[in-house]
C-alpha cells in the first residue's frame, strides 16, 4: 500500500511536471529556446489565482479562468517584447534574454506582493479516500485527472487542428512553412499562448498540493520541469509528458524510500545522467534529417 | 506574369544577385540555369519572399509583391517546391499535403488530395505513412504533390532532379510538361541545364550573380560558351 500510495503521489507531481514540462518542450521545437521565465509564468499564475480570490473574492473558477487568460496574454506579450526582435539574433542572446525576463518577474512580484510566501485556499473541498493505512486527498486525484485532461486536449489540438499541424510544421522547417502560407509569427505566438495557459494550470495545481505560494516558487518547479522536457527528449511533445511523469515518481520514490532530502539531487542527476548517455532524450530525435 | 527588375541581395557582406532582371510570362517554361552559387536558389528565395532584394522591384500579375511576407504571396498564386524538397519529415504524406493546402478552404482539400493521388499514384499507397521513410524520389514527387495544393498559377522548382537516378529525373520532368500543358506557368532552376532546357521555352545562364546570356532555349542549346560550361560540350 505505501508503494502504490508513492506512485500516486508520484503522479501527482509528476502531472504537474509534465504540464509545465509541454511548455518547455513546445516553445523549444519553434523558437529553440530553452525559455527560462517560463517558470515564473508559473508564480504569476499563481498569485493570478490567488489575488482572485484572496483579495478579490472570486469563486475557485473564475480565479483559475483569470489566471489562464492573464498568462496566457503574458506568454505572448513577453515573445512579442522580448523575444521576436532577437529571432535573428544568435541563440545565446536570447538565452540571455529569457533569464533576463526570468529575473525580472521574480523581482517584480517580490516587489509588489513581498517575498513573504502566502497561503493559498483549497479549492477542491471533497473528501480523502482512504488507501489502506493512508490518506489520498481529494486534491491528488483532482491532479491527476486535470492534467491528463489538458494532455488529451493539447494531443488533439497538435495533431489534428490545423493550427496544431502549422505548429509542428513550423517546428520542423520554419522556412518551408512559410512557403506553405503558413504565418510562422501567428504560429510562434500561438505557442507560447497555449505553453503559458498550461503553466497556469500547472500553477493553480501545484498551489492546490503544496498550499502556498512565494515569488521564487516558480525557480524549483521551472528548473524540475526542465529535466522532464530534457529527459523525455526537448521538443517532442509526448517525451514531455512521459519526462513529467518518470521524474515525478522518481521523486516521489526516492522521498519515500531512502531519504527526501536526496530528492532533489535524484532528479539533477537524472539530468546530468541524460546528458551523458542520451543527450536527446527519451523520445528525442537525432538531428540528421534525410536529404 | 512575373517580372523581376534590378534585384540584388546580400548576405551580410556578401553580395550574391548582383542587379538581375528577367521575367516569366503566362504559360511558358523558364529555365535559370548555372553552376553551384551563382545565385539560384536564392533568386527563388527572394521571389517567395524569404529574402529581400535591397533594391529594384518584383511583380506578380502586376502586383508588388516585393515587400509581401511569404505567407501572402503564396495566397496570390505562387508555389516554390525548395531545393532538397523540403518535405516535413515528421508528418505523414497526407499532412504534408494538407500543408501545402494551408491557404486553401478546408471542404476543397480532400478532392484536392485526390488529385494529387491521381498524377502520384504511389504517395496514394504510402499516404499514412511518415514523410521521412520515403525514397528520394517518391519525397521529390511529394514536394512537387504538396506545390500544388494550393493551386499555384506559378511554380516554382528548385533542382527537381537533385540526387535522383536518371530514369526518375525523366519522369519528373515529365511530370513538369504535363503540369505546364495543364495550364501552370513554371520556373525552373536546374544544374542539368541539358534536362532543363529540353523542356524550357527560355533560359537565363546565372554567373555569380549576374544574367549573362538570356535567350530561347533552343539557342541556349547550340550556344558553344553554354555548351561549353554547362552542357559537358
Amino acid at each position: 500500500m505505501t508503494f502504490l500510495y508513492q506512485v500516486i503521489n508520484g503522479l501527482q507531481v509528476g502531472s504537474i511536471y509534465a504540464l509545465v514540462a509541454l511548455g518547455y518542450s513546445m516553445v523549444y521545437g519553434i523558437v529553440n529556446l530553452i525559455n527560462f521565465a517560463h517558470g515564473d509564468i508559473i508564480m504569476v499564475g499563481a498569485y493570478c489565482a490567488w489575488l482572485a480570490m484572496m483579495k478579490w473574492g472570486a469563486p475557485p473558477w473564475i480565479s483559475i479562468l483569470f489566471a489562464i487568460a492573464f498568462c496566457t496574454v503574458l506568454g505572448m506579450t513577453i515573445e512579442k517584447v522580448a523575444y521576436k526582435p532577437l529571432r535573428k539574433s544568435p541563440r545565446i542572446s536570447l538565452l540571455i534574454t529569457a533569464i533576463g525576463v526570468s529575473l525580472f518577474l521574480e523581482n517584480l512580484a517580490q516587489l509588489v506582493f513581498t517575498a513573504n510566501p502566502q497561503r493559498f485556499p483549497t479549492i477542491v473541498t471533497l473528501p480523502s479516500i482512504q488507501l489502506g493505512s493512508r490518506q489520498l486527498s481529494a486534491t491528488t486525484i483532482m491532479t491527476i485527472v486535470v492534467s491528463v485532461f489538458f494532455m488529451v486536449v493539447l494531443s488533439f489540438l497538435v495533431n489534428k487542428t490545423k493550427m496544431g499541424k502549422a505548429m509542428r510544421a513550423a517546428s520542423e522547417d520554419e522556412a518551408t512553412a512559410q512557403l506553405m502560407g503558413i504565418n510562422v509569427n501567428h504560429t510562434i505566438s500561438f505557442t507560447f499562448a497555449i505553453g503559458s495557459a498550461l503553466a497556469a494550470v500547472g500553477a493553480i495545481l501545484y498551489c492546490s498540493a503544496y498550499t502556498q505560494l512565494s515569488p521564487l516558487m516558480g525557480v524549483m518547479l521551472g528548473l524540475k520541469a526542465f529535466v522532464a522536457a530534457v529527459l523525455g527528449g526537448i521538443g517532442s511533445i509526448p517525451g514531455a509528458m512521459i519526462g513529467g511523469l518518470v521524474i515525478g515518481l522518481a521523486e516521489s520514490l526516492t522521498k519515500g524510500y531512502i531519504s527526501s532530502q536526496l530528492a532533489d539531487g535524484v532528479v539533477f542527476g537524472i539530468l546530468i545522467v541524460v546528458l551523458l548517455i542520451k543527450p536527446t532524450g527519451l523520445m528525442g530525435r537525432s538531428m540528421n534529417e534525410k536529404v | 506574369m512575373l517580372k523581376v527588375t534590378d534585384m540584388n541581395v546580400y548576405y551580410g557582406a556578401i553580395h550574391a544577385i548582383k542587379g538581375i532582371s528577367f521575367e516569366v510570362n503566362e504559360g511558358e517554361i523558364v529555365t535559370l540555369i548555372g553552376a553551384n552559387g551563382a545565385g539560384k536558389s536564392t533568386t527563388l528565395k527572394t521571389i517567395s519572399g524569404l529574402l529581400r532584394s535591397k533594391t529594384g522591384g518584383i511583380s506578380f500579375m502586376g502586383q508588388d509583391i516585393k515587400n509581401m511576407p511569404p505567407h501572402k504571396i503564396v495566397e496570390l498564386g505562387i508555389a516554390h517546391v525548395p531545393e532538397g524538397r523540403r518535405i516535413f519529415s515528421r508528418m505523414t504524406v497526407e499532412e504534408n499535403l494538407e500543408m501545402g493546402a494551408f491557404t486553401c478552404k478546408p471542404q476543397d482539400i480532400p478532392p484536392d488530395i485526390e488529385r494529387v493521388f491521381e498524377r502520384f499514384p504511389r504517395l496514394k499507397e504510402r499516404r499514412r505513412q511518415i514523410a521521412g521513410t520515403l525514397s528520394g524520389g517518391e519525397q521529390q514527387m511529394l514536394a512537387m504533390g504538396r506545390g500544388l495544393m494550393s493551386h499555384p498559377k506559378l511554380m516554382m522548382l528548385d533542382e527537381p532532379s537533385m540526387g535522383l537516378a536518371p530514369l526518375l529525373v525523366y519522369q519528373i520532368f515529365e511530370i513538369i510538361r504535363e503540369l505546364n500543358r495543364a495550364g501552370t506557368t513554371i520556373l525552373l532552376v536546374e544544374q542539368n541545364a541539358q534536362m532543363a532546357l529540353s523542356i524550357a521555352d527560355r533560359g537565363y545562364v546565372l554567373e555569380t550573380g549576374r544574367i549573362v546570356t538570356a535567350a530561347d532555349s533552343a539557342v541556349l542549346l547550340d550556344d558553344s560558351a553554354v555548351q561549353k560550361a554547362y552542357l559537358g560540350g
